[in-house]
């Protein structure tokens, strides 16, 4: 029996595996109870299976047959410059975009096939999609609690104004908090029903460093207290690095490179990821050559 | 359907009104002023002296009625269009929410404040005009019920044409009572209205229920043959509730071929 939660790489599960507070036990039993698919196997190691994926508009084809795969536990960056179809495939795993081709699967389950149900493993956060600026931080989570069917929503709002420092501002109208406050917000809303699949679409965009930081923070202890499964877009090579697991270079629709964030630099013969990314950006006809 | 997935749809709305108290004018401010004008306009008519039958009774019912279907209508747009402006969508659509949950969530929400709305009208009508509503008996159920279903149709049609052509239609969900009204006989009998346009009456709902009214009010009694038009109305009714949530769906799956969900905006469309 393999571990599959992350307490190391593809190594055989130990008896200390099973214990209490171990990863491996943490994430069985948080998936035991977040992952509400009939059927789904809690040892799934694919949170989210993508294959062939493509999407055209017109004579436009913005995702062009991309596959890839997120474990659990697993931070996977969507790289690449404005327009390489990295919110295009977020949309389409959201499912408010039908894609042309391809297959997208979330815990082994067909997006197409069961779409509604299948999202309530899932949530997201992206700086173009607002919580509605008119209701205040308590009542967002009110309706977004509802809408994902979260059970104990009072207590589960209360520790997510704790955990994400917004009870000061619990009462207080989102279209009057700060952008830090409103990326919490946000965030407190992506992980209202505790998802298996978490996409965040540059979520730490137009905040300070510091609170990008804490931010960042906050997400990669949610992964490792729950084994979800990140999608995480972002401009900031810095974060990328900070942050990901793995990494994968979109350019027109396709995916270019893919790999270790620390390693994929200085096997492309760059200096560091920002670096490849401009190349990737620039000339990524060159670059696949 | 999940119970909690349309309450969430109420709520918010919900939420709305106990935010900002002031947007609870806007249900009341219209209906008043209608109520209050046509009741004074019928007291006028009244003292002209040529009237063989009360104007009150006719017009005010007419108008409680009328107003209340509208509601129904305009409330299900205004709730739409709030999701629109606060550019909701995407936190909407990519929740487990289905389009049928959504738009329960809609209708419980402009029943909610519609019903308040007709309750009011009704009170200002029996203090300030002396007239009751109730005077049709157990008639105003079915009456009542086919005009609720038939507005919710058009609130979901009207929402549908915004989702496909963008918030800048807008505009075209408010005359459409307005442009009904002339087909529903709400202000004068079907009868008066030229043979060919009496063809697109027989084709909107509301017209059997107000001229069943006026007979009821005039003679006491339905005229005969009224209880085949009640079942056109309500057969008519529900082939447009149907074929308006169909609409509506087909226009949100449009809208996921061509990505319009997420780019979904004032701005955008």
């Amino acid at each position: 029996m393999r571990c599959l939660w992350g307490c190391s790489e593809d190594h055989i599960v130990e008896p200390h595996c099973l214990s209490a507070g171990h990863p491996y036990t943490a994430n069985i039993l948080h998936l035991t109870a977040a992952c509400r698919i009939i059927g789904a196997s809690m040892t799934d190691r694919e949170i989210l299976k993508i294959e062939n994926l493509t999407k055209k508009f017109g004579p436009l084809t913005a995702v062009d047959h991309i596959s890839f795969s997120v474990g659990s536990g697993e931070i996977i960056g969507l790289l690449g410059p404005n327009g390489a179809g990295k919110t295009t495939t977020i949309n389409m795993v959201l499912g408010i975009l039908e894609p042309t081709e391809g297959i997208i699967e979330i815990l082994g389950h067909n997006v197409r096939q069961s779409g509604p149900e299948l999202r309530k493993n899932m949530n997201f956060a992206a700086v173009y999609a607002h919580v509605p600026a008119n209701l205040t931080v308590r009542q967002n989570l009110w309706v977004f609690g509802y809408l994902y069917e979260t059970k104990n929503l009072r207590k589960r709002i209360a520790f997510l104004l704790e955990e994400f420092d917004l009870q000061d501002f619990a009462d207080t109208k989102a279209g009057l908090l700060s952008s830090g406050e409103l990326s919490r917000l946000n965030l407190a809303k992506a992980v209202i029903n505790e998802p298996c699949l978490l996409l965040l679409d540059e979520p730490t965009a137009s905040l300070d460093p510091s609170i990008a930081q804490i931010v960042r923070e906050k997400i990669k202890n949610y992964v490792k207290r729950t084994g979800a499964g990140i999608v995480w877009t972002s401009h900031n090579m810095n974060e990328i690095e900070a942050v990901c697991d793995r990494v994968l270079f979109l350019s027109h629709g396709r995916v270019l490179l893919s790999g270790n964030p620390a390693a994929l630099p200085s096997e492309h013969g760059k200096k560091d990821l920002e670096e490849l990314f401009i190349a990737v950006a620039r000339e990524p006809l060159v670059l696949k050559g | 359907m999940s119970i909690s997935r349309i309450w969430a749809i109420f709520i918010r709305q919900f939420f709305l009104f106990k935010g900002n108290p002031t947007r609870l004018i806007s249900i009341f401010i219209w209906l008043i002023v209608d109520i209050v004008q046509w009741g004074f306009i019928t007291r006028y008519l009244a003292t002209l002296g040529q009237a063989t039958f009360s104007f009150v009774t006719f017009i005010l019912g007419a108008i409680i009625l009328f107003s209340f279907m509208t509601r129904i209508q305009q409330g299900i747009m205004m709730a739409f269009l709030e999701d629109i402006w606060s550019q909701n969508f995407i936190n909407i659509f990519a929740s487990p929410l289905r389009v049928k949950e959504y738009l329960s969530g809609l209708v419980l929400t402009s029943t909610t404040t519609s019903i308040v709305g007709f309750i009011v009208m009704v009170v200002i009508a029996g203090v300030a005009f002396g007239y009751s509503v109730f005077k049709l008996g157990m008639l105003l159920l079915p009456f009542m019920a086919i005009l609720f279903f038939f507005g919710v149709a058009m609130g979901i049609f009207v929402s549908a044409i915004i989702f496909r052509l963008g918030p800048s239609a807008e505009w075209l969900g408010w005359p459409i009572p307005l442009v009904l009204s002339i087909f529903s006989g709400v202000y004068y009998p079907i009868g008066t209205l030229p043979p060919s346009l009496r063809i697109f009456s027989a084709l909107v709902p509301p017209s059997y229920i107000f001229e069943g009214m006026r007979v009821i009010l005039t003679k006491g009694v339905p005229a005969a043959g009224f209880a085949s038009d009640l079942l056109i109305a309500a057969l008519l009714t529900t082939a447009y509730l149907l074929l308006a949530a169909l609409f509506f769906n087909r226009i949100y799956l449009r809208n996921l071929k061509s990505g319009s969900i997420a780019r979904f905006n004032a701005e955008a469309l």
